[in-house]
């Protein structure tokens, strides 16, 4: 995508996002699920943390990071698609010379630059009450990090986009984003790092997407320790990230295809 | 060389057919039957370059499927089809940047800003450098005269203002090929008006070819020499309104307003009776038998008023679409 047209529609998708601005905070308000897992898994280990083989700084930093992870990689695209293709919208973006995924891309980015203030004011509270769990990770450690949430919200974005692309099928494409929601929710380290799961599922769910979604790039971000006798080691995890990318692009750009010819611009 | 063309364009489309009820819920549940609609049928035409052609046709004519077939929107079921030298259903850039789609019941605008900034989305799209985009926003917004309403939401704009922007939107990119479908539904007599004379205009000024489908015979009137009538997915008509009307009316309409009031079998010998109050009186006649029939009435009947005319196209067809199917 040319980057004018890149900045354009970001521009244009941030003054969008900004009418909503209200909303969007209480989005990430409701996020919040991470600091509940932290008080459950604080009070489980007596305040310890030992027994995920985390201090007490470094599981408080992890949950804090899943939430931040969470924030700059949620991904609406489903919802969003189904109503554009229902209500009409999809017809006009189709005849643009701009694939309409590039809009939703840039919808999400926009939005999440719009969640940043409340993310910080969220952290800098997180920091005030537990200051024991900061810890500078260093430039190098804060580009790890934006890199991994980066990909992190790619993976996200192409399998929920892979959703998405059913509604070429189905009018009712987003029921099957439940199919996702369990498997993420407790595949990922949402409500527990990976470390807690029994060994075997641990290795089961490192063959799939799920744990670099949230698990991996909050590990990256809190700058926990990674490599040997940890669940994940850094490069690994990064290489698994770019091998699923490079696996769920084709296989999207194959589904819209095959979608696109069944089209029948209903409601349209 | 034609700047559309379709041959033998076919949609078929095939929708699950349920039956109310419990007992038909649960048949659709366990073994769907399906059916072919055939929503176009073996429709062939083609377009010169700056052709304004009306596309008409009542509701579930074909009309909007045969625009989304001629966009690209949709693949055809069997048929050829090309549009400025292309494929449309392949979607190629050069396509897209020659052709705009219209739909007066949808919008491209972003609802909570201002007009202005969906053009600048368009023109990065398309792009188009911004003094470019600057110079044809002012040149085409002058042409619909849209001013303030480019800096306010779109949600805030009256209906005829938000189609105008609309129109601004989709003809940034100076398209060859102009699909419109319904763009004056909805707009008041005015707007639409208004709406009319920017499409004229703006064919005169870049030669742009048209199809417009419209349930408003005004438009058609004011905008197309030519008209495509399409009736039950095949087309039943290519050619001028003047044409179209002597086809469904081989008959004129005579006025006459008598001296005495006359029994309804008398004035049946001269023709078909369309309605009787009366002292006045319409009939149906033949156009061969026009001149004969109306000097046996100057004649033979206490005339004190005669008037020929043709019915209004509305009526026509109106009564060609009641009529249910019509041999093409």
């Amino acid at each position: 995508m040319r980057w004018r047209l890149a900045r354009t529609l970001w521009l244009v998708q941030f003054a969008y996002m900004a009418e909503y601005r209200a909303e969007i905070a209480l989005w990430a308000l409701s996020g919040v699920l991470p600091f509940i897992m932290l008080g459950l898994w604080s009070a489980a280990g007596n305040g310890t943390g030992l027994e995920l083989g985390l201090s007490p700084a470094e599981l408080g930093r992890y949950f804090l990071c899943v939430f931040v992870v969470r924030q700059f990689s949620v991904v609406w695209v489903v919802w969003q698609f189904e109503e554009d293709a229902l209500q009409g919208r999809l017809s006009p973006y189709l005849l643009q010379p701009l694939h309409p995924l590039w809009r939703y891309v840039a919808a999400h980015q926009a939005e999440q630059a719009t969640r940043l203030p409340f993310v910080l004011l969220i952290a800098s509270l997180f920091f005030a009450l537990q200051p024991q769990a900061f810890a500078w990770p260093g430039p190098a450690g804060v580009l790890l990090g934006v890199l991994a949430v980066g990909l992190a919200f790619a993976i996200n974005f192409l399998l929920q986009s892979l959703i998405a692309t059913l509604c070429f099928w189905s009018e009712r494409a987003s029921a099957l984003e439940r199919l996702l929601y369990v498997p993420t929710v407790f595949l990922s380290g949402l409500v527990a790092p990976l470390q807690a799961f029994p060994p075997e599922l641990r290795r089961l769910a490192l063959h799939t997407p799920f744990p670099y979604l949230i698990g991996f790039p909050a590990q990256v971000l809190a700058g926990n320790p990674m490599g040997e006798g940890q669940t994940f080691d850094l490069a690994a995890g990064f290489a698994a990230m770019a091998l699923w990318i490079a696996l769920l692009l084709p296989l999207l750009a194959l589904l819209w295809g095959a979608g696109v010819r069944r089209y029948s611009a209903m409601g349209a | 060389m034609a700047i559309v063309m379709a041959r033998g364009l076919r949609k078929t489309f095939r929708v699950a057919d349920k039956q109310p009820g419990l007992m038909g819920t649960l048949r659709h549940l366990v073994r769907r039957r399906w059916r072919s609609v055939e929503a176009v049928r073996d429709v062939s035409f083609s377009i010169e370059p700056g052709e304004v052609v009306g596309f008409l046709g009542p509701n579930g004519a074909g009309k909007t499927t045969t625009l989304k077939l001629l966009s690209g929107l949709i693949h055809p079921s069997a048929g050829e089809v090309m549009v400025a030298g292309h494929r449309p259903f392949r979607r190629r850039r050069p396509f897209l940047e020659s052709i705009t789609l219209v739909m007066g019941q949808k919008q491209q605008l972003i609802w909570d800003l201002p007009p202005l900034d969906s053009l600048r989305v368009n023109a990065a799209v398309y792009g188009i450098d911004d003094l470019e985009a600057r110079r044809r926003v002012a040149e085409l917004a002058e042409m619909l005269e849209l001013g303030e309403e480019l800096t306010r939401p779109v949600r805030k704009l009256s209906l005829g203002q938000r189609m105008k922007a609309e129109l601004l939107a989709a003809l940034l990119h100076r398209p060859r090929v102009l699909f419109l479908d319904e763009p004056t539904l909805g707009l008041d007599v005015n707007a639409q008006a208004r709406v009319r004379q920017f499409l004229a205009d703006y064919n005169r000024r870049t030669g742009a070819t048209v199809l417009l489908t419209s349930h408003y015979m005004a438009d058609i009137t004011a905008l197309c020499p030519r008209v495509l009538l399409i009736h039950q997915g095949a087309l039943f008509h290519d050619g001028g309104l003047a044409e179209l009307s002597e086809r469904l009316a081989p008959w004129r309409q005579v006025r006459l307003e008598l001296g005495a009031v006359l029994p309804a079998e008398q004035l049946a010998a001269y023709g078909e009776i369309e309605s009787l109050e009366g002292r006045e009186v319409r009939l149906l006649i033949p156009r061969e038998r026009l001149t004969a029939t109306v000097s046996r009435l100057l004649t033979q009947l206490p005339v004190l008023d005669l008037e020929v005319s043709d019915p209004p196209i509305e009526e026509l067809i109106g009564r060609l679409f009641r009529q249910g199917t019509v041999e093409p």
